[in-house]
C-alpha cells in the first residue's frame, strides 16, 4: 500500500525508543515520546473522520482543547492524539469498529 | 484541613506557588499537562533535538529560568500531573487522572487556566493542513516538526510574523504572511504599545526579520478560502486593493490574538462582564485577581497578557490568597507586581486593539462556511434559525436550536465566532448576544471513568 | 381601564401553553400567550424527550393515546420538523418482583389497544445484542416515540402565531385580578390585558397564580440531571428504562446517547437555577456502561438540567379551577408532560371553546389537594 503523503515535516530528531503502532491497518514507525498525532501526521494527513459526513480532520489546537484528534484504540478506549505519547503496539483508527451483528 | 489547590503549571501557576511555598504553605499544583510549563513554554519529551535557546530567542532565559525554578519548588509542593478537572461543585473539584475520576477538597482554589488561540473561520478551515497558529508552534516546540514545508500564515496578531519566523529558521516556506487589520489601523494604535517599547521592537524586529528575507507579508487582507481536496492545497485571499491573490502551500497556521480558557473560572462561580476590546466576556477579578470567596484567578486564563503577566498575576493572586488566610501583606511586593500586571495587560490591550478581531468579516462570511467543526453547522444554519418567526437571538438559545457550540469542545472553538454571528444580527455591542456558559464536564469524559461500583 | 383585550391569555410558554395557545387560534379564538423568557426553556425544552407510552399512569392513557396521535401528526400539524423518531421503547427488569410490575405495566398498556412485545434473556441478546448481562426481562412498544425537546415548543408557538395567536416573550405578568367574567392581567411595564379565559400553565411558577384564586397543590421545583455523549455509530434504536428508573437513555440518529440522570435534584425557580452535581453524572455514567457494555469508552461530552414542577402523587394538575371559572390549571407534570402536553393543549381548548372535553380528567383536578395529599412510591424514589 502506498503511503500517504506526510502532513508534519520533523525537523528536529528525536533519541528514543523505537516504537511500532498501527493505524488505519499501516504499521506506522515513531519513537518514544512522540505524540500519538506527530507521529500519525508524519505519516499522513489524517487522524480521525467526522462522524457527520466524513470527512478528513487532522487535528487543529494541538494543545487538547479542540477535541478534534480523538482517535479509537482498538483494545478500547479513545485517545486524543495531540495529548498522548506513542506506546509501542498501540492499534489505533481513525473510526470506531463496530461491534459484530447489532441491528438495533 | 483541606487545601490551597492551583489549577495550570504555566507561568501564573508556578509564580503563584512559588509565594505560597515562601510562606510555608504547601499547595496542591494540578495540571492538565504531563509536564510544567503550560503552552507557551512547554518542554518536550527528553531526547528532543532542538535549540530551544534559538527558538525561544529573547525568551529563551526565561524558558529556562522558569523550568530550573519549577524543578526546585517541585519538591516543595504537591504536583500533580496529567490531571485533568472536570467539574468543580461547591469546595470540591472532580478530577480525571489515568482515566479514573476523583475528588478533592480545597479551602482555596487559584485557577492558572491559560489561554487558546481565537480563530476566525473560513471556507476549507477544516481542511487536514490546517491548524492554529500555537498548534503550529507546539508542533515545533514540543514534537520537532512542521506543520508542512510551505506555510501560510493567517489572522492578526504580532505572533503571525513571530512565528512565520521560528518557521522559516527551521527550514519552512513561507507562503505568504497575511493579516486582516489594516496597515493604518495598526499604526493608528501604536501610542498605546509605546508603552512597553521593548516588546513592540522586538514584535517590529520580527516584521522586518520577514520583509528582509522576501516573504509576502500582507495587511488589510479578506480571507476567501483554504482550498484542497482531502488536505491544504492553497491560501486565497483579497489583497487590500481588492485583488484576489493565491499562495500555494501545503499548511495553514490561524491566529487572531489569544482568548483565556475561562470554562473552570465559570464553573467556580465566577461573574463575567463583556470586554469591548478584546469583544469577550471575562471573568471579573479586583486587581490582585480576587474572583469571589476563596477563588483567585490568574495568568492569560482570565487577562491576555503574555508570559510575564501571567507569572506577575499568578505570585500576586497568591499575595492577595495569603493576606486572606490572614498573613501579613509583602506591600512593596504587590506593588511591583501590580504595576508589572497592569502595565503588560494594558500593552496587550493595545496589541488587541491593533490587531483587531475581524467582526465584519465573521459577519459577512458566506452561509456555506462551516462555524462549528465538532457538531457540523454552518454559519448559514446559524441565520437561518435566527431569522424565523421566535428565532434565538442569544448564543446560548442559538446553540439549543442548532447544536453550534453544543460538540465535543463545548464551543471553545466557535464561540467568538458565533458571538459575532449572532451579534452582528441582534445589533449593538458585542455583549447583546450573550456569553456561552460553561457546563461540565470542561474537556470529555469517558462513561468508564465513572468506575463500576454501585 | 385601558388596555387589550383577548379571548384566552395563556400564562406560560411551555409545551403545554404553546399547543393550547396553537388549538384554539387554529379554532379561530383570540389568543395572547405570556411567557416571562422564552417559549419552551424551562422543562419543555430541557427534558429527555421521551414519547413513551409504555408504563403510565392508568387514568393518563386516553389523554396519552390521544398526545401519541398529534405527536404522529406533528409535521403536517405544525409544519416543522421537531427530529421525531418512532423507534419504540424498551422497558428492562432486572429481577423476578421487577418482571411482574413489567407485566402489569404490560397488560394495562395491551388494554389500551397496544401492541407490547415481551423477552426473555435470550432473545433480548437476539434482538438488541448491544445490551448487557443485566436485564432479565423487557417489554417493547413500537408506538412509543422521541423527539427533540429543543425545537418541539417553539416550532409549535410559530405555528399558533402563523394562526393569529399572539406570542409575548419576554413578558413577565405581575398581577392576575377578577373582572366581571372574566379576568384582569397586568403585565410587567404596566400594560394591561383583559381576557375571557385564562389558562395557567406556568410550570414551576404555576402555584402563584393558582393560590391568587384560593387554590393549592404541593409544588416542588425539581430538575432532572441529564448528559449527553459524543456521536458514536446509531446502532441503539428504541428508547430504552430499566423498570426501577436507574437508567433511561436513548440514542439519537446522529449517534449521541442522551441520559437522564437520577434521582431528581432539588431546583431553584427564583434564581432559575437546576444544578448537574458531578456526583448523579457519574452515577448514571456506571449505570448506563452496566447496561450498554460497548459505550464504556465513549465520552459524555455535556450535561444540563432545567426546572420542573413535581407534585408529591407524581400525577399533574389538569383542568378547570374549582374556585373561578374560566380558569384553567395545567401544571406539575412531573417529568412526564412532554408526551401528553400536546393531548393536554387539545383538552383545554375543547373545555374553553366547547364547554367540555371528551377525554377523562377527573384524576388530574387540582381539587384532590383540598385534602392531605398522597405520596408516590416513585416520588419516595426519583428525589433525594
Amino acid at each position: 500500500m502506498e503511503a500517504p503523503m506526510a502532513l508534519f515535516r520533523r525537523v528536529a530528531a528525536r533519541a528514543g525508543r523505537p516504537v511500532t503502532l498501527s493505524f488505519e491497518g499501516r504499521a506506522i514507525r515513531a519513537t518514544s515520546g512522540d505524540s500519538v498525532l506527530a507521529a500519525l501526521l508524519e505519516n499522513g494527513a489524517l487522524i480521525r473522520r467526522l462522524e457527520f459526513g466524513r470527512e478528513p480532520r487532522a487535528g487543529f489546537c494541538l494543545m487538547g482543547a479542540c477535541q478534534d484528534c480523538w482517535v479509537w484504540s482498538a483494545e478500547g478506549g479513545r485517545i486524543r492524539a495531540c495529548t498522548t505519547e506513542v506506546g509501542d503496539g498501540m492499534i489505533l483508527s481513525a473510526e470506531p469498529q463496530l461491534p459484530a451483528g447489532s441491528d438495533g | 484541613m483541606a487545601d490551597t489547590v492551583i489549577i495550570g503549571a504555566g507561568p501564573a501557576g508556578i509564580g503563584a506557588a512559588e509565594v505560597l511555598c515562601a510562606s510555608g504553605l504547601r499547595p496542591i499544583l494540578i495540571d492538565e499537562g504531563a509536564r510544567a510549563g503550560g503552552q507557551g513554554y512547554r518542554r518536550p519529551a527528553a531526547g528532543l533535538a532542538l535549540d530551544m535557546g534559538r527558538l525561544m530567542g529573547a525568551q529563551a532565559g526565561k524558558y529556562a529560568a522558569l523550568h530550573r525554578r519549577f524543578e526546585a519548588l517541585q519538591r516543595r509542593i504537591d504536583y500533580r500531573s496529567r490531571t485533568l478537572v472536570w467539574a468543580i461543585e461547591g469546595r470540591q473539584l472532580h478530577l480525571l487522572h489515568d482515566g479514573r475520576a476523583g475528588t478533592l477538597a480545597f479551602d482555596k482554589l487559584l485557577i492558572a487556566s491559560g489561554a487558546m488561540d481565537r480563530v476566525a473561520p473560513l471556507p476549507g478551515w477544516t481542511l487536514p493542513g490546517v491548524f492554529t497558529l500555537g498548534g503550529a508552534q507546539l508542533a515545533l516546540k514540543d514534537q520537532g516538526c512542521l506543520i508542512g514545508s510551505r506555510v501560510a500564515f493567517l489572522g492578526s496578531s504580532p505572533l503571525l510574523a513571530l512565528a512565520a519566523g521560528q518557521y522559516r529558521e527551521m527550514g519552512a516556506d513561507i507562503a505568504v504572511i497575511a493579516d486582516t487589520t489594516p496597515f493604518p489601523a495598526k499604526v493608528a494604535a501604536l501610542p498605546g504599545l509605546l508603552r512597553v517599547p521593548r516588546t513592540l521592537v522586538r514584535g517590529l524586529g520580527y516584521m522586518g526579520a520577514s520583509l528582509l528575507a522576501g516573504t509576502p507579508m500582507l495587511h488589510g487582507v479578506t480571507p476567501v478560502a483554504v482550498q484542497g481536496g482531502s488536505r491544504v492545497e492553497a491560501l486565497l485571499l483579497r489583497d487590500a486593493r481588492g485583488r484576489e491573490r493565491r499562495f500555494a502551500c501545503d499548511a495553514v497556521a490561524l491566529g487572531y490574538g489569544l482568548k483565556p480558557e475561562t470554562q473552570l473560572a465559570d464553573l467556580a462561580g465566577a461573574a463575567f462582564s463583556y470586554d469591548p476590546d478584546f469583544r469577550l466576556f471575562l471573568p471579573e477579578i479586583d486587581g490582585m485577581g480576587r474572583a469571589g470567596p476563596d477563588l483567585y484567578l490568574a495568568g492569560d486564563g482570565v487577562r491576555i497578557g503574555g508570559a510575564d503577566a501571567a507569572e506577575a498575576s499568578g505570585a500576586l493572586a497568591a499575595h492577595a490568597l495569603l493576606a486572606d488566610l490572614g498573613q501579613p501583606q509583602d506591600s512593596e511586593a504587590v506593588r511591583r507586581l501590580t504595576g508589572q500586571v497592569e502595565r503588560l495587560r494594558a500593552f496587550q490591550r493595545g496589541l488587541a486593539r491593533a490587531f483587531a478581531w475581524p467582526k465584519a468579516q465573521i459577519a459577512a462570511l458566506p452561509d456555506t462556511v462551516m462555524l462549528c467543526r465538532c457538531e457540523n453547522v454552518t454559519v448559514g444554519e446559524v441565520r437561518a434559525a435566527m431569522n424565523k418567526a421566535l428565532g434565538p437571538l442569544e448564543v446560548n438559545r442559538v446553540k439549543a436550536m442548532t447544536r453550534c457550540g453544543m460538540g465535543r469542545c463545548q464551543g471553545r472553538v466557535c464561540g467568538p465566532a458565533l458571538q459575532e454571528i449572532v451579534a452582528s444580527r441582534v445589533g449593538g455591542d458585542g455583549a447583546a448576544a450573550g456569553r456561552l456558559r460553561g457546563q461540565a464536564p470542561v474537556k470529555p469524559v469517558a462513561l468508564a471513568a465513572a468506575g463500576t461500583a454501585a | 381601564m385601558s388596555g387589550r383585550t383577548t379571548d384566552v391569555a395563556i400564562i406560560g410558554g411551555g409545551l403545554v401553553g404553546a399547543w393550547t395557545a396553537f388549538f384554539l387560534s387554529k379554532r379561530g379564538l383570540r389568543v395572547t400567550l405570556l411567557e416571562k423568557s422564552v417559549v419552551g426553556a424551562q422543562s419543555s425544552g430541557v427534558n429527555f424527550g421521551n414519547l413513551r407510552l409504555q408504563g403510565r399512569f392508568s387514568g393518563q392513557y386516553p389523554l396519552s393515546l390521544r398526545a401519541q396521535a398529534l405527536w404522529e401528526d406533528f409535521a403536517t400539524l405544525i409544519g416543522e420538523d421537531c427530529e421525531f423518531e418512532q423507534s419504540g421503547h424498551l422497558y428492562l427488569a432486572y429481577d423476578a418482583e421487577e418482571q411482574v410490575k413489567l407485566e402489569a405495566y404490560a397488560q394495562l398498556s395491551e388494554s389500551y389497544g397496544l401492541a407490547i412485545e415481551r423477552f426473555g434473556p435470550a432473545d433480548l441478546k437476539r434482538r438488541w445484542p448491544w445490551l448487557g448481562e443485566r436485564a432479565i426481562a423487557a417489554t417493547f412498544s413500537a408506538r412509543d416515540a422521541t423527539a427533540n425537546p429543543r425545537l418541539a415548543t417553539p416550532a409549535v408557538a410559530r405555528a399558533a402565531a402563523r394562526h393569529g395567536a399572539v406570542i409575548r416573550e419576554n413578558t413577565q405578568v405581575s398581577a392576575v385580578d377578577r373582572q366581571g367574567c372574566g379576568f384582569a392581567l397586568r403585565l410587567a411595564g404596566g400594560e394591561s390585558l383583559s381576557c375571557g379565559a385564562l389558562v395557567n400553565s406556568a410550570g414551576a411558577w404555576a402555584l402563584e397564580i393558582a393560590e391568587r384564586f384560593g387554590e393549592t397543590a404541593p409544588l416542588f421545583p425539581a430538575g432532572p440531571p441529564q448528559f449527553v455523549t459524543e456521536p458514536f455509530p446509531y446502532l441503539i434504536r428504541p428508547s430504552v428504562q430499566a423498570i426501577d428508573g436507574s437508567v433511561i437513555f436513548r440514542q439519537i440518529p446522529r449517534g449521541n446517547v442522551i441520559l437522564a440522570g437520577y434521582p431528581r435534584t432539588a431546583a431553584d425557580p427564583v434564581s432559575n437555577r437546576a444544578p448537574v452535581p458531578p456526583g448523579k453524572t457519574l452515577a448514571a455514567m456506571r449505570a448506563l456502561a452496566r447496561v450498554v457494555p460497548m459505550l464504556a469508552h465513549c465520552h459524555v461530552i455535556r450535561v444540563w438540567s432545567g426546572i420542573e414542577a413535581y407534585l408529591p402523587d407524581m400525577i399533574p394538575v389538569i383542568g378547570p379551577s374549582e374556585t373561578a371559572a374560566g380558569l384553567f390549571h395545567a401544571f406539575g407534570f412531573c417529568g412526564h408532560g412532554f408526551q401528553i402536553g400536546p393531548g393536554v393543549g387539545l383538552c383545554l381548548s375543547e373545555m374553553i371553546a366547547d364547554g367540555s372535553t371528551q377525554t377523562p380528567l377527573e384524576p388530574f383536578s387540582i381539587a384532590r389537594f383540598r385534602s392531605a395529599a398522597v405520596v408516590s412510591d416513585k416520588f419516595r424514589k426519583e428525589f433525594d
